[in-house]
């Protein structure tokens, strides 16, 4: 399941984004020092395969629909988890760029969630313990199945955790923990059932490539430690929008803003421009229909006795606020739907003036 | 995935795009990748609630589309393609939401739709700069922008490789694939069992290409990484473009000018 950018906040996406190219750029460097060069256009051509895997369905026996394969366990299987996650990586950026498969910002999240798990976790922590020293037919199916269920119920489980302190979708957690992971399950055991099919047939036609794999990468001695540095990079960056999450502030790049500058959000101050704007509407309103009664509704808390309970006058003001909004609220469905209009006449026009160069050229 | 080969086509469809002549076409790819990234930022990181103040986000694309002749229908066919994914949780919202945020004469909209509105269009617009960016850009050219904007030379290569062997194995697939269905006459065939020797034997062949194209390209002196034979530059034009963009990205983000103007003409509170 592919992270969107719309339930994303830039907080949460650019410290994913820094969590992946960290990762990106840590495996980058391991390929290209510790492995041969003939690796390079294998990790191309394999992640090319995954299109093309994935344009042959099968049916699924019970439910009469039909499933392909997933990407991230066959590649670290294949390939080892440093060329695996590059090549996932890769995957992830063709579907971003060109199938509209979540989004740039999201890009971290999905290369983290569905390139991380598998290669880092379900690999070397579930796949690699199953199989040993010696893999079997029986082990290899087994050793995917368990491995892509719980690489991907992480994965799902990011998705989760990633929209919720994003805070742009309303969904409760534990809904859509609820929601998430009992449809990754199913997704994940059909996932594993191919891949097995697969890995035990090229284990049937050619042993060495699985065998090579689980012996040329033997994840090193301390590699995890670099892995889990950059976790604690990303931990950190979340910890600072988590804070922010707790302080309730309306998005990440203002209470950034906020902490870099030390004032309260970029919004115009009570003069100048927004002051000039208040004194020329008064004059120029086309539909002072909508217009929300402000004035009558300052008088009337003025006009109470001085003896008015504190409690009183923040209900009125609360009200008045909630009208405020409301009037800001119309206010912004006009003159967005103006914006747009004009955004879309600024189209027209510029495309009507390239119009006679077109006719000429073609 | 039927639609796989539809998207195949779209994105070589796409990719030609890149080869127009436009003011657009003709700037620097790394200019263009920076200000698609700081458009996504600002778009994204807007209030949940916000609607109207994402409208004049529109202008960027709609300027960028008019401007680079790309086909529009085609760039609203892909942005309509996005995964349901975002409408399976927005959609949601207004059932969580149900806080009246907003009074149209006797219909109180709640903070649930507004925000389900504004993830609709957020995914529009961010969607719709991604393919406007290959689109004006090209695949390759931005493989070799992020390069030279310091992503690893192993793993541009990596984009670059996987870009051109797209094509040709999904092909081989489609045709595989094809072929298989026809053979099965229905239902029986397309099992598991054939689904994994066939996937395999894809597989080994694939395996054995890489080798192939490994030698060949050694024979012809690949150190690991692709020369271009143009290097464009990052001149004058690409500033006055990433500037242009950056700060009339940075106004509108920082003031709601859709507010100002509907208060302007409703005579309501700034």
């Amino acid at each position: 399941m592919h992270m969107a950018d719309a339930l994303l906040s830039p907080t949460v996406g650019v410290a994913l984004w820094g969590a992946s190219a960290g990762t990106i750029a840590y495996c980058s460097q391991k390929v290209s020092t510790e492995m041969d060069s003939g690796k390079v256009p294998l990790m191309g051509v394999l992640g090319a395969f995954i299109f093309a895997a994935q344009m042959i369905n099968f049916t699924i026996p019970v439910t009469g629909s039909s499933g392909h394969l997933g990407g991230g366990l066959i590649l670290t299987i294949l390939l080892g988890p440093y060329a695996a996650f590059l090549t996932i990586a890769s995957v992830l950026v063709v579907q971003a760029l060109f199938f509209a498969d979540g989004g740039l910002l999201a890009l971290g999240c999905n290369i983290f969630n569905l390139g991380f798990f598998p290669a880092f976790i379900a690999y070397p922590l579930i796949y690699k313990k199953i199989i040993g020293r010696e893999p079997t037919s029986a082990k290899i199916t087994a050793a995917s199945i368990v491995a892509a269920v719980i690489g991907l119920q992480m994965g799902a489980f990011g998705v989760v955790l990633e929209t919720v302190f994003s805070g742009i979708s309303a969904l409760p957690f534990l809904t859509f923990v609820a929601m998430m992971q009992p449809i990754h399950l199913a997704i994940g055991i059909v996932e594993g059932v191919v891949t097995a099919a697969v890995v035990s047939f090229v284990y049937k036609a050619r042993p060495e490539i699985i065998q090579s794999t689980l012996e040329l990468s033997p994840m090193g001695s301390h590699p995890m430690r670099n892995i889990l540095l950059a976790f604690l990079v990303m931990a950190m960056l979340m910890g600072g929008f988590v804070s922010r999450f707790a302080s309730k502030n309306p998005d990440g790049l203002e209470w950034s803003i906020t902490k870099v500058t030390g004032k309260v959000g970029m919004k115009g101050p009570e003069q100048g421009l927004h002051a000039t704007l208040t004194a020329l509407q008064e004059k120029i309103a086309l539909l002072p229909d909508y217009s929300f009664r402000k004035n009558s509704e300052l008088r009337k808390e003025e006009s109470k006795p001085e003896a008015a309970q504190p409690f009183q006058k923040t209900e009125a003001k609360k009200t008045e606020d909630q009208k405020n909004l409301a009037g800001t609220s119309v206010a912004g469905l006009v003159g967005g739907t103006m914006t747009l209009g004009i955004a879309f006449l600024i189209g027209f026009a510029l495309k009507r003036r390239r119009l006679p160069q077109r006719i000429v050229l073609s | 995935m039927a639609s796989l080969q539809q998207a195949v086509l779209d994105l070589k469809n796409l990719d030609l795009l890149a080869n127009g002549n436009s003011p657009i076409h003709r700037l620097d790819a790394r200019a263009k990748v920076l200000v698609s990234f700081v458009f996504i930022i600002c778009v994204v990181s807007c209030d949940r609630y916000e609607v109207a103040a994402l409208f004049p986000f529109c202008v960027f694309p709609v300027v960028m589309i008019s401007l680079s002749d790309l086909p529009p229908l085609f760039i609203i066919r892909k942005i309509a393609l996005i995964c349901p994914f975002v409408l399976a949780v927005g959609i949601l919202n207004p059932v969580f939401d149900r806080e009246i945020l907003m009074q149209l004469g006797p219909l109180g909209i709640s903070g649930g739709w507004m925000s389900f509105a504004s993830i609709l269009i957020r995914s529009t617009l961010t969607v719709g700069t991604a393919c406007i960016l290959v689109g004006v850009t090209g695949f390759t050219a931005v493989c070799q922008a992020l390069e030279r904007l310091g992503v690893p030379q192993i793993f541009a290569v990596q984009l670059l490789f996987l870009y051109r062997y797209i094509f040709v194995l999904t092909e081989e697939s489609d045709r595989a694939s094809r072929s298989r269905a026809l053979r099965s006459c229905g239902k029986s065939g397309k099992g598991i069992r054939s689904f994994g020797s066939l996937t395999g034997h894809l597989l080994l062949r694939t395996w054995q290409r890489a080798e192939r194209i490994h030698i060949a390209m050694l024979s012809r002196g690949f150190r690991g990484e692709f020369r271009s034979p143009k290097t464009s530059r990052f001149g004058t034009p690409d500033l006055v473009f990433v500037l242009g963009w950056t700060v009339y990205f940075a106004i509108i983000r920082s003031f709601d000018i859709p507010r100002s103007i509907g208060a302007l003409l409703t005579g309501g509170g700034l």
